[in-house]
């Protein structure tokens, strides 16, 4: 099979459906109108700069490239997880926490696929490392940024009842277990039910990506599998590590509620 | 007053509040000896329930509390706040039953009596929470909160859902705990009359400053 390689005019073509999309939302004062734009624009500059830049490593291979891309991938979900936040913890505590749950999360099962399951040579080689990566910070991201938004706004409406069950005597834990565990559910439900329907209902982004791509269906699905399980783990991992530091910096050493710890995001 | 003698030293039983300062309030010091009720009125808004939040430790603030001589810093907040039985105006109920609220090993008997006592059956410990009205909402969250003994009760408008027979079983218990328990209260009320008669000593908060009155009311 031969890749058919697509022109402008095939995506200016595409382009004209998000336009639409756009117009339509105007009209129906979906206020969305301005983010539809500017979320395409967004894709469109940042995935040829990033095009530019594989192209760049793909041909170099040199591990402090890679390492370099990495970070800025990284910190890049980080504060991505932070402006998804409507009430956030204040200056850098809230970056920090994203980044931080998204590293342990994300590195670690990368790093562990990259080195055990797939061992190419050398195992950071940029054509591997990079698209991983990006699909598990991606997803991941989600997750985490799903889970703690679900933990604070819940945490802000019912208040009274968490400090109702302080007041009985309880800890913080139990006083915001159930609220702590609605919002890793909501952050893990997603991924989860992708895993579920994966193949009936939808073919992965990636899956096929790679047969549009010319590769063979079954080495396509292999990957597939390979990806869904790596994101799961990476989501589930970070969405419950960014929960459950997130609930216990919402009280402090004398074990009060302290939701003034949190600001209010301007949008 | 009962004075219980302390491994040597003679310790005070009472609840000491020192130059407690949050917001608009204080700095306000007041000691209530256990045994004792004391009657708290005040403007809304004028900062009765911030001082009892304060004293259970629910907010940051200036100043000490101080439980029969021991530091509150010498508890942890869940230990502390089990001690200190405060008790807000609106009552909350976080599980579908009324029993999920309750510990698995409190005194049933003890309960029961209590449930008796304020006019309420021993069935209600097995109804939904959503089906209760705010008068038993609001004698169930006593019953919930004296199931943890607390030395100190701060009741913040206790009976203001409640209708006269109820108020009167409700300040009956009050004070049959406090004989037994040896406890110290602080009533809020706008209940100038339920004061006079709950409490032996009356303040008013005016301007964030706490004065001592003859009577309940002005």
């Amino acid at each position: 099979m031969e890749l058919i390689t697509l022109t402008s005019w095939d995506l200016s073509l595409a382009a004209l459906l998000v336009v639409a999309l756009a117009v339509l939302s105007f009209q129906m004062r979906l206020g969305l109108s301005r983010s539809i734009i500017i979320a395409a624009l967004r894709t469109v500059v940042q995935l040829m700069l990033i095009g530019l830049v594989l192209k760049l490593i793909f041909n170099t291979t040199h591990f402090g490239w890679v390492v370099l891309v990495a970070v800025v991938m990284l910190l890049a979900a980080g504060r991505e997880v932070m402006v998804r936040q409507q009430r956030r913890f204040a200056g850098v505590q809230s970056f920090a926490l994203g980044t931080l749950s998204l590293f342990i999360s994300t590195v670690v099962v990368t790093l562990l696929v990259l080195t055990v399951v797939i061992s190419a040579e050398p195992w950071y080689s940029p054509q591997y490392a990079i698209p991983l990566l990006g699909m598990m910070l991606g997803n991941t991201m989600n997750g985490i940024a799903l889970g703690l938004d679900r933990l604070t706004q819940t945490a802000w409406q019912q208040r009274d009842v968490i400090e109702a069950r302080l007041i009985l005597g309880q800890t913080p834990q139990q006083s915001i277990s159930d609220i702590r565990r609605e919002s890793i559910r909501s952050g893990m439900i997603p991924i989860i039910n992708a895993m579920a329907v994966a193949g009936i209902v939808s073919l992965p982004g990636m899956m096929t990506g790679q047969i549009l791509a010319g590769a063979a269906p079954m080495e396509a699905v292999n990957y597939q599998i390979l990806i869904m399980f790596m994101v799961t783990a990476g989501t589930g991992f970070g969405t419950i590590f960014a929960v459950t530091m997130a609930a216990r910096h919402l009280f402090d050493g004398r074990e009060r509620l302290r939701l003034d710890r949190l600001h209010k995001a301007i949008v | 007053m009962n004075i219980p003698a302390r491994k040597g030293s003679v310790v005070l039983s009472c609840l000491q509040i020192k130059n407690i300062q949050v917001r608009h309030l204080g700095p306000l010091s007041l000691t209530i000896s256990s045994d004792a009720a004391v009657s708290l009125r005040g403007q809304s808004g004028c900062g009765k329930s911030l001082l009892m939040r304060a004293i259970a430790d629910l907010d940051p603030h200036l100043g000490e509390v101080i439980l029969d001589g021991v530091p509150r810093e010498e508890f942890s907040g869940p230990q502390w706040r089990k001690k200190i039985g405060y008790l807000p105006a609106v009552s909350q109920w976080w599980g579908d039953y009324v029993r999920e609220h309750f510990d698995a090993e409190i005194d049933k008997d003890q309960i029961h009596e209590w449930l008796a006592a304020l006019d309420l059956k021993q069935a209600i410990l097995e109804a939904t929470t959503a089906t209760l009205s705010s008068g038993e909402r609001q004698r169930l969250a006593l019953i919930r909160l004296l199931a943890n003994r607390p030395q100190v009760l701060l009741l913040d408008e206790l009976t203001a859902s409640l209708d006269s027979a109820n108020i009167t079983n409700v300040e009956t218990l009050i004070a049959g705990y406090q004989q037994q328990q040896r406890c110290a209260v602080l009533w809020i009320s706008h209940d100038h009359q339920q004061l006079q008669r709950v409490a032996s000593r009356h303040f008013v908060i005016e301007q964030g400053k706490l004065l001592e009155q003859e009577m309940a009311w002005n």
